[in-house]
């Protein structure tokens, strides 16, 4: 008797108080689950990518160059939902820079078209390190004959301290992959030719072997990078440790996440600059003409963060208890206020996607004088403006502040006790 | 134009009704102590505000442990020290979410090639004729501090020489004022690149002397002793009397926290005759504004040459890129009449456009504010007791007699990132002789030419992790800190020579505390 009446009385008392879901911890675990799986499916992605890539390496051909290039996109879809990970999360921010740095100066890397602005304050911008084995760097005679993964991390990436001397991550293989787009704000992406590749008399633009050589060292050194990451979000991982150590943190990290990427990154320098310079430079995917992509999957990633749902690429579903639950516990009207702005800014971003696909991609839509394309890239912004403010009262509703508390008590409370 | 930013532009009106008012005020020879700071919305402190201000800056008594907030050396505003060469590059901690987007539409002009006119992308274009860069972050590589050259082959990028001849007019209402003026010629810097068609102005040559030091425990430390020269240059003779004085594309980060630091608080440490009778005297550097039509306390360059970071930013948008700007109207940055073809070369400027300028108001805004607020790191080590010893010696060798520990900054109305914050920047943004072997014997406003402004020293030790050399002092001369003290001469003689006659584990400890500023 007592069994049967005991078991619906704990179901009820579940329903009644979702205490998982109300519970930082919680949420900050769902946080960290969301992480490993993403970071885990841009691992599974870069590979693929890197298989296309030994393939087009073995036998050059249009096709295989499609297949590289279409594995390159499909690696940016779980890479971008992750970069809500970002601005709060010191492991993230001290490595994204290896993966992720834009723009470049291409120059650096390979040949670029004869139009490329000179830059003799950065000698280095057009190095063109595929057509030179060895140089000189900050008075030191480097011997760049083999291309590794190393001389690119640690000899290449930034050199001389200037950032635009980008060598490595995502973009570096973008570049290998698409070569420069020389359409400024008209149609078409970059044309790089499969025959660039070719180890025979049918190579294009010269030293075929060592460009082979960039392309597969650039795709290593990006599996190996995120597999550092996907590691460190993995059961056991320090980046998932620092984020369970302490779930109050992990919140004001996740919420810090969502409005700095809304607002300063995505919204400001990756679309309002573009827009206010019209200038295909600032494209952020821009030899690949798949910006588009870029800024719906950073908007999808920040919507994940908060409702604590992740789609993985095999179509499977991680979820959990919810910041989205949390807030609603504090104050139900910003919860329903946020979760409704972060879907209008996907639904707005996705409007972005939908016009790149059907023939206007973003180069385009900031070409000055575009109307409709400048109102497709202003509704994003003004979307993630939009929801920014909203995650700043999320961050009051639960009792949280961007600001550090100990900097602003040194004269508000200045018995505050110093750790 | 950016709808989140009118708050910017509806501020400078604010100063500009402010600076009206005062230019009447100071009209007559003004003296140090009636400087302001009308270049900040200040909301004036309380008494109470004042006594907390005292009571915070004490100076410490007890070194076997950290001070409160010492670690936060730039307040709320202290950003995290991280692992990689961008630990200088990150907005003050306390900024809003808008703050943020600011400073990244600040740091992509700051990272913007600028090409020569005409080109297709008009935005982009104005740089030069005559040129030391073609981005502001070319010299200012990661935020940090510029390099000297490696080799003869390397390029000058991040150091250049100023130029000056003995004369010319000095403002009436600024005391003490050493007149200089630009070289007839090269005017007021010499700029190693130029625009297609046009000759660069000439090539700055270093050459180095061994000067060898024998500290009290037997090291011997090798000094470099520089003397620079221009070669081949671009437009006839410099003038016989023509003086050089090296620069090195200093760190950024801090500015706009030095900027709020109370002028009367800075003024408050002169000591210009020594009345304390400590060797340290400490000279307020004044000069005109350029905005604001009146003299200010320059805070800004290696000899307080400028009062605050937009008028700093303009000058080098003006000098270093040859970029018009609302503070510096001329297209062709600083070429003089001598140099004609300079002067009616294309430019950026579109009437009706950009403000008709190659820089406009908006752009300059947001290149300003991102100067403003670049983060300081965090300290590391603070309580290591290694750390607090070369603490107590930094007091004790009172090098604090410049490298002023803490100041509060002023409470500002809309600047959150700035306002009323205890910060640790160690320096009195006062001019100090630093004796012959600094001197660049170029006086510069009321900077004689063995004066300089005392420089902050937070973040220095972080130069190796964000720009990968240990270079400092104006020129980048000495190749760690214990040379860059070691050069140390005039005022700083008595502190340099504790330091050279120092038991070797308290110099390591000394120095081990500069490394965890």
């Amino acid at each position: 008797m007592i069994r049967t009446y005991a078991a619906p009385l704990l179901a009820a008392t579940l329903l009644a108080t979702p205490a998982l879901a109300t519970d930082p911890a919680a949420v900050a675990l769902t946080y960290a689950d969301i992480a490993a799986a993403g970071y885990a499916d841009s691992l599974t992605t870069a590979e693929a990518l890197q298989t296309a890539v030994t393939a087009l390496l073995a036998t050059p051909s249009e096709a295989a160059l499609q297949t590289a290039r279409s594995a390159w996109i499909a690696a940016r879809v779980p890479y971008m939902q992750t970069e809500v990970y970002r601005f709060g999360n010191p492991m993230v921010d001290d490595w994204e820079g290896r993966v992720n740095a834009w723009p470049l100066d291409e120059g650096l890397i390979d040949y670029v078209d004869a139009s490329y602005a000179q830059t003799e304050d950065n000698s280095l911008a057009t190095l063109n390190i595929v057509a030179t084995p060895e140089f000189t760097l900050s008075g030191t005679t480097i011997d760049a004959r083999r291309i590794t993964p190393a001389l690119i991390a640690d000899t290449l990436q930034e050199a001389d301290g200037i950032e635009a001397n980008v060598a490595s991550g995502y973009h570096a293989v973008e570049f290998m992959l698409w070569g420069q787009d020389l359409n400024g704000t008209g149609p078409g992406s970059g044309a790089r030719p499969y025959s660039d590749y070719l180890q025979d008399a049918g190579c294009t633009n010269g030293n075929c072997d060592r460009r082979a050589a960039y392309l597969a060292a650039s795709t290593d050194l990006l599996v190996s990078d995120l597999a550092e990451m996907a590691a460190a979000w993995a059961p056991g991982g320090p980046a998932r440790g620092v984020v369970l150590a302490d779930p109050q943190a992990a919140l004001l990290a996740m919420l810090t996440g969502m409005g700095s990427l809304s607002y300063g990154e995505l919204a400001g320098q990756r679309m309002r600059l573009g827009l206010m310079l019209n200038d295909p430079e600032e494209e952020h995917d821009c030899f690949s003409d798949n910006t588009h992509n870029s800024h719906y999957y950073d908007g999808l990633g920040i919507q994940n963060v908060y409702i604590g749902r992740y789609t993985r690429i095999d179509g499977s579903v991680v979820s959990g208890a919810s910041l989205s639950e949390l807030v609603a516990a504090g104050d139900a009207a910003v919860d329903q206020q946020l979760t409704g702005e972060l879907a209008a800014t996907v639904t707005a971003l996705a409007a972005l996607k939908t016009a790149a696909e059907a023939g206007m991609p973003y180069d385009q839509m900031i070409a000055p004088g575009n109307a409709e394309g400048e109102a497709l890239v202003m509704g994003g912004v003004n979307a993630l403006i939009t929801q920014t403010a909203s995650i700043e009262r999320a961050v009051a509703a639960l009792g949280l502040s961007k600001i550090d508390l100990e900097g602003s008590d040194s004269l508000d409370n200045p018995g505050a006790i110093f750790q | 134009m950016l709808r989140a930013l009118l708050i910017l532009p509806l501020m400078l009106l604010q100063a500009a009704a402010r600076s009206l008012d005062a230019q009447t005020l100071d009209a007559q020879t003004l003296d140090a102590r009636t400087l302001d700071d009308r270049h900040l919305p200040v909301i004036q402190r309380t008494t109470a505000e004042a006594a907390k201000v005292a009571a915070v800056l004490a100076p410490p008594t007890d070194f076997t442990k950290a001070e409160p907030f010492e670690a936060k050396s730039a307040g709320a505003a202290t950003v995290r020290a991280g692992t990689t060469a961008d630990t200088f590059s990150q907005p003050s901690a306390n900024t809003p979410f808008e703050g943020e987007l600011t400073f990244k539409l600040g740091n992509a002009l700051f990272s913007k090639t600028w090409i020569a006119a005409p080109a297709s992308t008009r935005a982009s274009d104005g740089l030069g004729p005559l040129y030391n860069a073609r981005a502001c972050q070319d010299c200012h590589l990661k935020d940090g501090r510029g390099h000297t050259p490696e080799g003869d082959d390397d390029n000058r990028v991040s150091i250049f020489l100023r130029l000056s001849v003995p004369g010319g007019p000095s403002p009436a209402d600024i005391l003490g004022w050493l007149a200089t003026e630009p070289e007839p010629t090269y005017g007021g810097q010499l700029q190693d690149f130029a625009a297609r068609g046009h000759a660069a102005e000439g090539r700055m040559n270093i050459t180095y002397t061994p000067l060898p030091v024998t500290l009290a425990d037997g090291q011997i430390i090798s000094l470099r002793a520089p003397s620079y020269g221009v070669s081949a240059p671009g437009y006839g003779p410099l003038d016989p009397h023509t003086m050089l004085s090296p620069r090195v594309a200093p760190q950024m980060i801090g500015l706009g926290l030095l900027e709020a630091i109370p002028a009367a608080d800075i003024l408050g440490r002169e000591d210009p005759a020594d009345a304390d009778r400590d060797g340290i005297s400490g000279r307020a550097a004044i000069v005109p504004s350029v905005e604001y039509g009146v003299p200010m306390l320059g805070r800004f360059g290696l000899k307080g040459g400028t009062p605050t970071v937009r008028e700093q930013s303009a000058a080098a948008f003006a000098g270093d890129m040859g970029l018009s700007n609302p503070l510096h109207r001329d297209p062709w940055g600083e070429c003089t009449t001598a140099q004609p073809a300079c002067r009616t070369a294309p430019n950026g400027q579109e009437a009706g456009v950009r403000d008709g300028l190659e820089v406009d108001r908006e752009s300059f805004d947001l290149v300003a504010f991102y100067a403003r607020n670049l983060g300081v790191p965090a300290r590391r080590d603070v309580a290591d007791p290694q750390v607090l010893r070369g603490k107590e010696l930094f007091y004790g060798l009172n090098c604090t007699g410049c490298h002023t520990a803490k100041h509060v900054t002023n409470r500002l109305e809309g600047q959150p990132e700035q306002s009323f914050q205890l910060i640790w920047p160690y320096t009195d943004l006062l001019l100090h002789d630093m004796g012959p072997g600094l001197a660049d014997n170029r006086p510069e406003g009321r900077a004689t030419g063995s004066e300089w402004k005392t420089p902050p020293l937070w973040g220095i030790g972080l130069t190796r992790q964000v720009s990968g050399h240990t270079e400092f002092l104006h020129d980048g001369r000495a190749q760690s800190l214990l040379e860059a003290i070691l050069w140390h001469g005039g005022e700083a003689r008595a502190a340099r020579d504790a330091v050279v006659a120092l038991p070797t584990p308290d110099r390591d400890a000394l120095i081990k505390f500069l490394e965890s500023l």
